[in-house]
């Protein structure tokens, strides 16, 4: 483990290329650019916000300013996961002619994957911090809470990326299987909707290991207070398993890629 | 430090044939199937095949070492082991020092991205880091000569701009041991010429390389010592030239036997040499025995040698006819023998000596044997080309454009220069 370490340690110009080739592809070639970026949390924000209104409409009460902030909030770090959990997925596959023509420590792709995602989500959230200057949502010291919360969130999708990506590589079902997950994951993931919506059964919700880290982002961003600590430590022994065991499941499989791709 | 560079340890690799389950939809079904079926499961056996056994070799530090044989003979797999990709089923394999390996020149290049980036991102793979790269950059693309597209997307490239870029690239990694896979066919003919220098200077910066190739000629060049393999086992391990030959003898085909049944046939052909047969150089001389044996009487016999070269060229042709023998006649059962000498004026590569009987008056072909023996001659002059002409510069000067006369000579041509008629004859 160690040495595996050490070697992609090594190795990190190269992720750093991936990452690079990965942005660039991306949006080379489209006449919006960076725009598209912004365009897909967007457009869950616009979905949250009808969401919303509904509840409102449904309560009688009005839709105010922090709802819509918190969907916005929450819908970035959504597309992140959704975005580098389809790229990682499929970076095995996709690469194949790398995967079976030149050694190097072939966990690049998944992390390189959900690196570039992460830029995405860099560039989102810029439009995301005008919004919340613009409706005066204001600042306070739990906004110290972000890098750990974000640390949590990239921990669990790079555990799950790499499964995800060897496990493809040798079933191509997994592919059609996440897919299906992703689509509608939204459902069972506070993003269009916050847990104290449903009451007290809306705890049950938390169980999905993103859901503390979005109900955190909510928390320390729009409502200004500590996240739930409780489920947060949930999350984050989650976030660690997962990065752990996906590495060393990566590992254990890496040497049959070339032959089995 | 040891001195070994690459050691191979008995390595063994098993491959599966057919399909392997690429989904859960296949796999349920076959598993279900075994359950039921005992027999399913001892069909398993024989779908496994060796592509490698007991592979064993020790390269040292600094010596270039060839991999031969035919397609399908494991050359691949004993790379692919060795660069790490795939991971042998017994056996062990120690490389000693930073490798890199040239499997697939253009492997790494995204066609979207511009051949600049491509540099960079090629370079990295290959794990070069980038201020490594950003050093060598201007190298990189003087070398693969598309100066003027090297801020255009690849995709918009020719097959052989985008392969030449990615040899350049490959080719400016600075490794301790080298892996060289069947790369230097890249590009056109002077841009082959360029990876066969930039090899040699790796090599002789003291780089190990591992060298696989069906340029034969191009392994006799290169390597020091040479392994040949034939389905998946070693046949030989030696000096490069004993083991190409070795190659060539094993690969040379059989007499034909539809022909052999014919009035008459070529019952034995050998070729020998004055020195060992695995070292000819230009210029030395090798006899072709061949005998013909007679089933029916046959007349206006005569027997033709050849020679072509790797590209099936001929390079030399004639009869026994054509060198004043005449033809002759055979009775049946009688046996006719002859001798050829013949010098091997021909440059450096391999050359394919082979023997026919004919009719000369009909042109009928009686028997013919092609490539009785295979040949690697070597050349001691850079001179290219077939055939050798041993050459030599024995006068050479510049003269100055002013009228003031000034010879410039050299070596021991100098006293005969100035008497000779002038002439500007290349430097």
């Amino acid at each position: 483990m160690k040495e595996e370490l050490k070697e992609l340690y090594q190795y990190r110009e190269l992720l750093y290329m991936f990452t690079y080739r990965d942005i660039k592809v991306r949006y080379k070639q489209s006449i919006m650019g960076l725009l598209w970026a912004v365009l897909m949390p967007a457009l869950i924000v616009s979905a949250g916000v009808i969401v919303r209104y509904g509840y409102a409409f449904a309560s009688g009460k009005r839709l105010d300013v922090g709802d819509v902030a918190s969907v916005a909030v929450k819908s970035l770090p959504w597309a992140f996961l959704v975005s580098s959990i389809r790229f990682s997925c499929n970076s095995l596959v996709t690469n194949q002619n790398l995967v079976t023509k030149v050694y190097f420590p072939k966990e690049v792709f998944p992390i390189g994957a959900v690196m570039a995602s992460l830029f995405d989500m860099v560039v989102a959230s810029g439009a995301v911090t005008v919004y919340l200057l613009v409706t005066q949502t204001g600042w306070s010291v739990q906004l110290a809470w972000i890098p750990l919360l974000l640390a949590i969130l990239v921990a669990q999708t790079l555990g799950f990326g790499m499964i995800l990506s060897a496990a493809s590589l040798f079933f191509r079902d997994v592919k059609y299987i996440v897919e299906v997950l992703l689509t509608f994951g939204i459902f069972f993931t506070p993003v269009l909707y916050d847990v104290r919506m449903l009451g007290n059964k809306g705890n049950w919700l938390l169980l999905n290991p993103v859901a503390p880290i979005l109900e955190g982002f909510s928390a320390c961003i729009v409502r200004h207070q500590p996240p739930d600590l409780l489920w947060l430590a949930y999350s984050a022994a989650f976030g660690l398993t997962s990065l752990l065991g996906g590495f060393v499941f990566f590992k254990h499989l890496e040497p049959a890629f070339a032959e089995s791709i | 430090m040891s001195d070994i560079a690459v050691r191979a340890e008995h390595i063994y690799k098993k491959f599966r044939k057919g399909e392997i389950y690429n989904s859960l939809r296949d796999l349920i079904p076959t598993l279900t199937g075994r359950l039921f079926r005992e027999q399913e499961l001892s069909r398993g056996d024989d779908r496994e095949f060796w592509a490698l056994q007991d592979l064993c070799f020790e390269v040292k530090r600094g010596e270039a070492f060839g991999i031969i044989g035919q397609n399908g003979a494991g050359k691949s797999t004993a790379l692919k082991i060795l660069s790490r990709i795939m991971r042998p089923s017994k056996g062990q394999m120690f490389v000693n020092g930073r490798l890199s390996a040239l499997i697939e020149v253009t492997a790494g290049f995204h066609p979207d991205l511009t051949g600049r980036e491509n540099i960079f991102l090629h370079g990295t793979i290959l794990g070069m880091t980038r201020r490594e790269i950003q050093s060598k950059l201007d190298q990189i693309i003087a070398f693969s000569g598309i100066e003027e597209f090297i801020d255009t997307p690849v995709k918009r490239y020719s097959t052989g701009m985008f392969a030449r870029l990615g040899f350049s690239v490959a080719a400016h990694v600075d490794p301790e041991v080298l892996i060289v896979d069947e790369v230097l066919s890249v590009g056109d003919y002077l841009f082959q010429g360029k990876c066969v220098e930039r090899m040699k200077e790796v090599i002789r910066n003291g780089a190990t390389v591992l060298f696989v190739s069906h340029n034969l000629k191009n392994i006799s060049e290169f390597c020091d010592r040479c392994l040949l393999l034939e389905k998946g086992r070693t046949v030989t391990i030696g000096p490069a030239h004993e083991v190409v030959s070795a190659y060539l003898q094993r690969s040379r085909k059989s007499p034909n036997e539809e022909r052999a049944s014919g009035p008459v046939s070529i019952s034995s052909a050998r070729v020998h040499s004055e020195g060992e047969f695995g070292r000819l150089k230009s210029g030395d001389t090798v006899w072709l025995e061949v005998e013909v044996t007679a089933r029916t009487p046959c007349t206006k016999l005569t027997v033709a040698p050849w020679m072509t070269n790797e590209a099936n060229e001929i390079v030399f042709e004639t009869t026994t006819e054509r060198l004043g023998c005449g033809n002759f006649s055979l009775e049946a059962g009688e046996v006719y023998s002859c001798t050829f000498e013949m010098r091997l004026n021909v440059t450096s590569g391999i050359y394919h000596l082979s023997v026919l009987i004919y009719r000369h008056d009909t042109q009928t072909v009686y028997d013919e044997w092609t490539a009785v023996a295979t040949i690697y001659v070597s050349s001691e002059d850079d001179v290219r080309g077939t055939a050798h002409c041993f050459p030599k510069v024995i006068h050479q000067e510049i003269r100055p454009s002013c009228s003031a006369s000034c010879v410039v000579t050299t070596g021991d041509a100098a006293s005969q220069a100035t008497e000779l008629p002038a002439t500007r004859v290349c430097l």
